[in-house]
């Protein structure tokens, strides 16, 4: 009996060892989950074209990204948040950094008697969350909505329990348009809320937002997008009123593409131009500067080469913003960068 | 057949000598005790190895807060700050709760199976109890907050405003997640181990215990409750151990139902967080060292705390063992 | 001598108190079952319709696009529970066997209660250490690492039940096997083992099945594949990380798939239980 149980584990193990090659090359990528389902989808598209390409991307979360890919335990990462210097510095190798889609963040909310979109100044955004603005009828979000029955409950405020580059996006907003923010909590994938509850990924937050009366929540507008849910207008820094949709992301992200760095890190929350949606980001590939294995490097440029002319077609279909054409541009010139 | 068969000499394990030594290598016992003494050594090979890893690689943690560490009631990866007390605390409340809810409700279905129901049907429920410990917890998460949530908040929540808001651990917001909350979905988690162990146990009680009971003119209920479980109580402590054990390290589930806030509050519907919750939702988004070192310190925090109660576990079952010894 | 009204009322008292006292254990009872109908329920109602072939033997396609499945992640779950058994059980019985049939004292006790705070230590804590161990030296996830990591959570399960398993086996059986002549070794392996050979099958399998739930573990080991994965050394999927990933994800197409997933999931663990009980029933009334 244990004979026969040690000769089919042994056969099965042994099974399990042939790896079959043959001219396959196989990618690991590891990091956001905002840009998951666009990549999984381009992945997808590419491999049908080039078979003896794998790419397998993990959403993992932006800051597992950055991680993995410095530990060298993932050929690429992915991130809502550029790298910051000391990361950079931290790295054995050089990273180069990729935009790929334009994304955004919108406030969420469930208020009894109040079906339509919502006006947000910037100051109210960032004393909901603050804690300082704590009934709905307050005078700052009354004034921006005129005409709207807002009633006097408390505002229950949601945000992200786990890190994510959308929190990242949402708080380097805040930061941006609050010196009060920048000061008390500040940016990064996790910070210390000042008040609220915690709800896991979007639909954790989205599942708050919906069962609790009188909550607002921060979410993907591709999430709010792909599941009807009603969010309101925030204030650009041109003082308009702007409902995130694929039009004011792309707006937001020509806005700043005049002065894009040769590095790609910026950050286009709070972007100038009367049609910018202020709470838009890039997401980032982080590719390393240097490739040793030769059938890796070419798998990668003919990606990015592919994502930066075909794949952009993909976006809008699943509710991601194309990139501008000036960033583009200058994209496919850097890919030459990769050796 | 007599089961007084004396041994004929071949069992002597400590003839001393050379000689003897490899008569008993030749039988293989020796082997056998070898083999087996490794394997169980490599228990003691992992913990400590595991051990090790968490200590090393939170001592950018443990260097900068020091003792402080268990008492800083902050967590900010903005500004460097970590502490561990609203997480100690979490884990505290939620495990108190879930034993709270799941030690009755387990110990009288564990009485209901062992002693009422027919042998048949208790073998059927036992296993269909069993079972809910096989449900992966990220199912238990999901159904946490699509069905626990709104129950908490619509009919739970209010019921017990309306009799018990008077105390303060029924006071406050009632958000629908919080410390209430997770601690339910854990009962429900652990009550198989305390249903499945207890009656296991109190099936090896001896009739004669109930026998004696009734013979002197018991109820059914007083017999069981006076003279069989009692008997049980190693047995039935054992079993509230283990479901602690679970209901520490509980991550996925915890996670979608607490509402994460670092909060140390008397009141239940509070939400909170726990070691295990905080550790699944930031490990892999944190990229600082000191980010990432503190929340391997929590999780070195947890595994002390774990090693506390176990302590805790063995002394009062030491306790009352010998509490019983005295009197029989 | 006729009973007081007194004692007659404490009588009456008493058997009140006896049947709300019964009727309370049968509730408790009936109320912990039906919570695990309503689970099935809910996974059934939400995911069953998405059980279909494509279901088990296609691979996952992006978002939008129907006739996805999850056939790498099922052939993962199995693959990844083979190594955990194959790390994990050999260890757990033997050392089951040690503390019940060889061990010492003082070194039984340190071994019981290390294995006891094993026990307690979170999944995702087992995560981080294999990844560190098994992961980071060679630079790639890998399902040898998934399978180090569900190992470690095996075997603490597998030591208690196999130890107790054993120690219930009666003595005169050992003794009978010595008297005969044997040594302790070929007692053990021939006759003690078998005897308790259907109780430690039953704590094996249920280590298996708790552990073939665990997404934790598996997230820094064996990352996940959306494509099949060749030999031991590739990043794998697995039916847990697929349900975690589906279910947070914005799509509803993915949310039934996780539903259907957690469905099999269960199922699986239902039909190894189911097993474990029949073969224990078989080697009992033998």
């Amino acid at each position: 009996m244990i004979k026969r149980i040690l000769l089919g584990v042994s056969l099965l193990l042994a099974l399990g060892v042939i790896a079959l090659a043959q001219g396959t090359v196989l990618l690991n990528g590891a990091g956001a989950t905002f840009p998951g389902p666009i990549y999984t989808k381009w992945f997808d598209v590419y491999h049908q074209a080039h078979p003896n390409v794998q790419i397998n991307y993990q959403a993992i979360g932006s800051g597992g990204g950055i991680r993995q890919l410095l530990a060298g335990t993932v050929d690429f990462g992915a991130s809502d948040g550029p790298m910051s210097d000391e990361q950079l510095a931290q790295a054995k190798f050089k990273v180069l950094h990729f935009p790929t889609v334009l994304g955004a963040v919108v406030p969420s909310y469930n208020v009894p008697g109040v079906t339509g979109e919502l006006n947000f100044t910037q100051y109210a955004l960032a004393g909901i969350y603050l804690g300082t603005i704590t009934k709905w009828n307050d005078p700052v979000i009354a004034k921006a909505n005129p005409g709207v029955n807002l009633p006097a409950n408390d505002i229950v405020v949601v945000h992200r329990s786990d890190g994510s580059g959308t929190s990242y996006i949402w708080t380097d907003f805040l930061s941006k348009v609050s010196t009060d923010w920048a000061s008390k909590v500040g940016k990064n994938t996790a910070v210390n809320w000042p008040v609220g509850l915690g709800g896991k990924g979007n639909e954790g937050v989205t599942g708050l937002v919906k069962q609790t009366p009188n909550s607002i929540g921060y979410i993907e507008l591709v999430y709010a997008a792909q599941n009807g849910i009603t969010f309101g207008k925030v204030q650009n820094a041109a003082g308009q009123y702007v409902k995130a949709d694929l039009a004011s992301v792309t707006a937001a992200a020509s806005g700043a593409s005049k002065d894009i760095p040769d590095d790609f890190r910026v950050s286009i929350t709070n972007a100038p131009g009367a049609q910018s949606y202020p709470i838009a980001s890039f997401t980032w590939l982080l590719i390393p500067a240097q490739i040793q294995d030769a059938a890796k490097r070419d798998a990668i440029k003919g990606f990015l080469k592919w994502m930066l002319t075909d794949g952009q077609g993909y976006n809008e279909g699943l509710t991601y913003a194309k990139l501008p054409k000036a960033v583009i541009d200058k994209e496919l010139k850097a890919i030459s960068l990769i050796q | 057949m007599s089961a007084t068969a004396t041994t004929f000499g071949h069992e002597a394990p400590h003839e001393a000598g050379p000689r003897a030594f490899v008569k008993r290598f030749r039988r293989g016992d020796e082997v056998a005790h070898l083999i087996t003494l490794v394997f169980a050594a490599s228990i003691l090979l992992i913990t400590s190895l595991l051990v090790w890893e968490l200590w090393r690689e939170s001592h950018l943690s443990r260097a900068k807060f020091g003792w402080m560490f268990f008492l800083t009631r902050v967590w900010d990866p903005v500004f460097d700050n970590y502490g561990a007390a609203p997480f100690i605390y979490g884990t505290l409340v939620t495990s108190a709760v879930a034993l709270l809810i799941a030690v009755p409700l387990g110990l009288a279905s564990a009485i209901f199976l062992s002693e009422l129901a027919p042998r048949k049907i208790s073998d059927i429920i036992s296993f269909l109890i069993d079972l809910l410990a096989a449900v992966p917890s990220v199912i238990y998460g999901l159904l946490g907050i699509f069905v626990v949530v709104p129950l908490m908040r619509n009919q739970i929540g209010p019921a017990l405003k309306a009799t018990l808001g008077f105390l303060p651990i029924f006071s406050g917001p009632n958000y629908g997640v919080g410390f209430l909350t997770a601690g339910i979905v854990l009962a429900i988690m652990v009550v198989p181990y305390i249903i499945s162990v207890s009656r296991e146990v109190l099936l090896t009680v001896p009739g004669d215990q109930r026998d004696a009971a009734l013979a002197l003119g018991a109820t059914r209920w007083e017999a069981t409750w006076k003279a069989v479980v009692p008997w049980a109580r190693t047995g039935i402590m054992g079993s509230v151990f283990l479901a602690l054990a679970r209901a520490l390290g509980e991550t996925m589930a915890v996670t979608m139902v607490i509402g994460n806030a670092p909060n140390i509050v008397a009141s239940l519907f509070s939400p909170g967080d726990t070691i295990a919750s905080t550790i699944a939702s930031q490990f892999t988004e944190a990229t600082g060292d000191l980010y990432l070192s503190a929340l391997i310190e929590l999780g070195l925090v947890l595994f002390l705390m774990t090693f506390i109660l176990n302590g805790l576990a063995r002394l009062l079952i030491v306790a009352t063992e010998r509490g019983r010894g005295k009197q029989s | 001598m006729s009973p007081t009204s007194m004692e007659k009322a404490r009588l009456v008292w008493r058997k009140t108190v006896n049947v709300i006292m019964l009727s309370l254990t049968g509730l408790a009872a009936l109320g912990v079952v039906s919570i695990l109908f309503m689970i099935l329920g809910y996974l059934i109602y939400n995911g069953g319709h998405s059980l279909n072939w494509n279901f088990f033997t296609k691979l996952p396609t992006p978002v939008g696009e129907t006739g996805g499945g999850m056939a790498n992640a099922i052939v993962g779950s199995l693959k990844l529970l083979l190594l955990a058994a194959v790390f994990g059980l050999p260890v757990g019985l033997l050392t089951g066997v040690y503390l019940a049939e060889f061990g010492g004292k003082t070194f039984s006790f340190v071994v019981r209660y290390t294995n006891d705070l094993l026990n307690g230590v979170p999944s995702i804590v087992i995560g981080i250490f294999a990844y560190s161990l098994v992961v980071l030296p060679v630079k790639h996830f890998s399902a040898l690492a998934g399978g180090v990591a569900l190992a470690m959570m095996v075997i603490p399960v597998t030591v208690r039940s196999t130890e107790e398993f054993l120690k219930a086996v009666p003595n005169n059986m050992r003794e009978a096997a010595m008297a005969l002549g044997a040594s302790r070794w070929k007692t053990i392996a021939t006759v003690i083992l078998p005897a308790a050979s259907g109780g430690i099958l039953t704590g094996m399998l249920l280590a298996l099945a708790r552990v073939a739930g665990e997404t934790a573990p598996l997230l820094f080991t064996a990352f996940s594949n959306r494509y099949w994965s060749q030999g031991w050394l590739q990043p794998i999927a697995s039916l847990p990380v697929m349900i975690y990933t589906y279910a947070i994800a914005p799509y509803d197409d993915w949310h039934r798939q996780a539903w259907a997933a957690g469905l099999v999931l269960l199922t699986l663990v239902l039909l190894s239980n189911l097993g474990a009980r029949f073969i224990l029933a078989r080697t009992k009334s033998v």
